[in-house]
């Protein structure tokens, strides 16, 4: 079955989406991500694995925390960088996305990073790159954000070794975000038992069951005995689409509090991609409190975008 | 031919390297095989401070053999500058391993030098690298490949295959 | 022009005709079935030998792009597909630039169909004028211009009321109203069905929901107000049970369901395949069987093209920016043709459903090989494979989600009014 992510030999060629990795790449990413999270405490903060070579960041929509830790990974292995933020260049004068990538090829970019507000995105840029360029998905529409699944996972797998004994909870919009739908993928490949989300039913895309989770309505049943709660974020226009009627009612009913969280295992962990919308989804007791593991999954962040450049660098 | 008993050669190892170490000498092995030696020449030497070098992303064959399927953690848990260090390795061929190892290394922090201790040269240098502790020299055509293994009892011991040129 | 058929197994679903017949042609018409007419001497002799003779097709949703979007294509590429696709006569959608609601571009467009003479064109007269669902158009005028009935394209019509009177003054004069079932609020912004496939790659979906609930409203008024409506694209189960139901209680309806909808599902879609970006989308394999079953047992009257032409840029976006629509009217008999094998439906009730029953629905008299009737003839090779290929399409849209396949089905021949439009 024809697989866009990976070449002939079964290699990873682009980083697209989890869905559709085999088990033996994730464990690899995973694995190569060790070797990278000490790099940055060394005094040469760097590895010569990329030099001479060139990663483009392609953000069609913008992000700058993203976009910045992709910048640091690809210049910890000593390659060039060149950032686009197309939202206020060309882009926005009509320029089709594969025109645009189409004039970075002629700049010899042997990596590109794709954030698009649109799903699909990246798949539709790897179908036109030259055959040595690699695409990796730094977020495209609600589909997929590979890389933050990774990192995800990676932090678990640090805190919890045993994933084949985990339950985890996901909280929040789960319709509108890549991050969760990428989790899940991450998730269930590696064998996490019990996978539960929770939200409220306007905020579940149908048929999310299909994605192999439980849903929970009621987020205190949802919490009980979890060993790590994923908080997903909440976006203002959520409000006034007549998905919900309050942040207030959200933060009562779907926000995570001490009272809550002290539901789930006493060791359980705290995660969330960012940025956090404190008192929205969750509470800044929680947030700072000694459960959180927030701040190590963006250091984190870099080691395993770190490792998945490389493993693409070296399959060509 | 007939291999020497690498369990003699490791014992060899030590005796050569007892007089180039003083107490402020930092060991350093190299993934997998000079690991395994350091392990059972630290409590011969006097348990000195030491570390690991997985040179995977150093290596100067990435770009036709790709990223190691294996890769471990670095751990270098002293500071190397000022440092006096001995990298220890199996077998040394080209002199590539060792290159790569020593602009690891001066990543951490500047050396105060870097000495070398291999268990066997097997001859075939291609950079001006040299160790300054052997144990053994076996030249060997390029055509055969020489590996330390180690039992499941812990016992080193050297073997032989073909490889394709 | 006299014209000799010779030879060709003749399969008109109108008579129920399915043999072994020579076709005689003169004057544009029928002249003879079987046996020579007294004085015959053809012009031009076809050699039909293995080849099946049917009625020229009949489409009921083609767009030509024109007049307004001519840089897709226009009427020359679009009908001259039509005729090697071996369609003689098609309806085309009211929202063009600008949107049929007009006599005086009826009157046009029929006239340049007319002149190019390669297929009938039959357009339907926008509904409401310009398509926004606010005043009615004169349809008696549209009617006299060459209306074949009345239309809202894509764009539902949100005031109730609106509705309600359009399909009551479309009933004073017997029109058929023609209307795409979808809840506008439902399907806002939807590119997917809303199922498994739209959860795992994160595509807006539009619910079944968005359908039923407008075929139950449109039925409501149409029996209220007595108007006979013609549904356009059916795509769910649940719709087919629906309009089941209604046809049992004697409702006027009638309704098409697009060649695509009978082959594809939401799992065509694959890795974000914009050519699969259609309207209504593709749904999953229980609608699918539905609407296969629908059309065995008749509640489904026709097959349709829904004919789109889209440029190439225009798809090579993602997917939920990419323009809906794909080509189809060189595609609809060899679609239709493997639809049949891989249903085991015989061939004679398959080719019914792209030739009389549009025709009937149209209101047309075409769709049939009678003696007398206008010689509108299809003649195709049933075991020629072909491939499509962007060479290969004469239309201008090469937007295909069978691009690349090998399909059974050539047509070597039509003729239009007695006189050969295509050869192959």
């Amino acid at each position: 079955m024809f697989n866009p992510q990976l070449d002939r030999d079964g290699k990873l060629k682009h980083l697209l989406s989890i869905e559709g990795l085999p088990k033996a790449i994730l464990n690899q990413i995973l694995d190569t991500a060790d070797s990278f999270a000490g790099v940055g405490e060394r005094e040469v903060k760097k590895v010569p694995l990329l030099r001479g070579k060139t990663v483009c960041n392609i953000f069609f929509e913008n992000s700058t925390r993203t976009r910045t830790t992709f910048e640091i990974a690809a210049k910890r292995l000593s390659a060039d960088v060149i950032n686009l933020n197309v939202g206020t260049s060309s882009q926005s004068k009509g320029e089709t996305i594969l025109d645009t990538v189409e004039n970075l090829t002629a700049m010899h970019a042997d990596m590109f990073v794709v954030r698009h507000a649109e799903s699909g995105a990246a798949h539709l840029i790897a179908r036109h790159v030259q055959p040595h360029v690699h695409v990796i998905n730094a977020g495209d529409g609600r589909h997929a954000h590979p890389t933050q699944g990774l990192l995800d996972v990676y932090t678990i797998r640090r805190y919890k070794p045993d994933m084949h004994n985990l339950k985890v909870a996901l909280v929040g919009d789960v319709l509108h975000s890549r991050v969760a739908r990428s989790e899940i993928h991450a998730l269930t490949t590696l064998g996490v038992p019990e996978v539960r989300v929770i939200a409220p039913k306007t905020l579940l895309p149908g048929f999310v069951e299909r994605l192999g989770v439980q849903v929970y309505h009621d987020m205190r049943q949802g919490l009980k005995d979890v060993d790590v709660v994923m908080m997903l974020r909440l976006q203002n226009e959520r409000m006034s689409g007549a998905l919900l009627p309050s942040a207030q009612e959200y933060f009562k009913c779907f926000g995570l509090t001490p009272e809550k969280l002290a539901l789930a295992k006493p060791d359980a962990i705290v995660m969330h991609p960012g940025p956090m919308n404190r008192g929205v989804e969750i509470d800044s007791a929680v947030a700072d409190g000694h459960q959180s593991v927030i701040l190590p999954q963006v250091t984190y962040g870099i080691a395993v975008r770190m490792a998945v450049m490389s493993i693409l660098a070296g399959n060509s | 031919m007939t291999l020497p008993d690498a369990e003699e050669l490791l014992l060899k190892l030590a005796d050569g390297i007892k007089p180039i170490v003083t107490p402020y000498t930092a060991l350093v092995g190299i993934h997998s095989g000079g690991v395994w030696l350091m392990e059972r020449l630290l409590p011969m030497l006097g348990d000195l401070e030491h570390g690991t070098l997985d040179v995977s992303f150093y290596r100067d064959d990435f770009g036709s053999r790709g990223l190691h399927a294996e890769t471990r953690p670095s751990q270098i848990p002293f500071e190397v500058n000022d440092r006096h260090i001995l990298l220890i390795d199996d077998v040394f061929y080209t002199g590539r391993t060792i290159r790569a190892a020593m602009n690891e290394l001066f990543d951490y922090g500047r050396p105060a030098s870097i000495s070398l201790a291999v268990l066997v040269n097997r001859g075939g240098r291609e950079l001006p690298i040299a160790p300054q502790v052997c144990a053994a020299d076996i030249p060997l055509p390029d055509d055969q490949n020489l590996q330390l293994e180690r039992d499941e009892n812990g016992r080193f011991s050297l073997k032989l295959e073909r490889v394709d040129v | 022009m006299k014209i000799h058929i010779q030879n060709g197994r003749i399969i008109d679903p109108n008579n129920g005709v399915d043999q072994r017949m020579d076709l005689f042609i003169a004057a544009g018409r029928i002249a003879g079935l079987g046996s020579k007419p007294d004085g015959f001497t053809a012009n031009q002799t076809i050699d039909a030998s293995g080849l099946v003779v049917c009625p020229g097709l009949v489409d009921l949703s083609a767009r030509l792009r024109e007049p307004g979007s001519e840089y897709r294509a226009t009427l020359k590429s679009e009908l001259r597909a039509a005729a090697a696709g071996g369609v003689t006569s098609l309806a085309c959608p009211p929202d063009t630039d600008p949107v049929l609601d007009e006599p005086g571009l009826v009157e046009m467009l029929k006239h340049r169909a007319k002149q190019l003479d390669l297929a009938h064109v039959y357009p339907l007269g926008a509904l409401t004028r310009q398509l926004k669902g606010e005043q009615l158009t004169e349809m008696a005028e549209l009617t006299e211009a060459g209306c074949a009935g009345f239309s809202q394209a894509d764009t539902a019509i949100i005031d109730t009321r609106v509705l309600w009177r359009a399909m009551q003054y479309a009933a004073t004069f017997g029109y058929t109203v023609w209307l795409r079932p979808e809840e506008p609020y439902l399907a806002k912004d939807g590119v997917a069905h809303d199922g498994e496939v739209a959860a795992r790659l994160g595509l807006k979906g539009i619910p079944v929901a968005a359908e039923t609930l407008a075929i139950g409203s449109i039925l409501r008024i149409a029996r209220d107000t007595g108007a006979r409506i013609h549904l356009s694209r059916l795509s769910t189960a649940e719709g087919v049970e629906m309009v089941r139901e209604a046809k049992k209680k004697g409702v006027m309806v009638s309704c098409d369901v697009s060649i695509n909808h009978l082959h594809l599902t939401e799992h065509d879609i694959g890795f974000f395949d914009s050519n699969c970006h259609l309207r209504p989308p593709l749904r999953s394999q229980r609608d699918k069987e539905a609407l296969c079953q629908g059309l065995v047992d008749g509640t489904i009257d026709a097959i349709c093209s829904d004919h789109a032409p889209v440029d190439e840029d225009a798809k090579l976006v993602p997917f939920a920016e990419a323009e809906p629509g794909a080509t189809g009217l060189e595609l609809l008999l060899p679609l239709t043709l493997k639809w049949a094998t891989e249903n085991r439906v015989p061939l004679m009730d398959a080719m019914r459903r792209i030739t009389h029953a549009p025709a009937r629905i149209l209101g047309i008299s075409a769709g049939e090989i009678s003696l007398h009737a206008a010689a509108d003839i299809c003649v195709f090779d049933p075991e020629r494979y072909w491939q499509i290929t962007s060479a290969i399409l004469l239309s201008q849209g090469k937007n295909t989600p069978f691009s690349g396949a090998e399909l059974a089905g050539k047509v070597r021949y039509t003729l239009l009014n007695g006189h050969l439009v295509h050869t192959s």
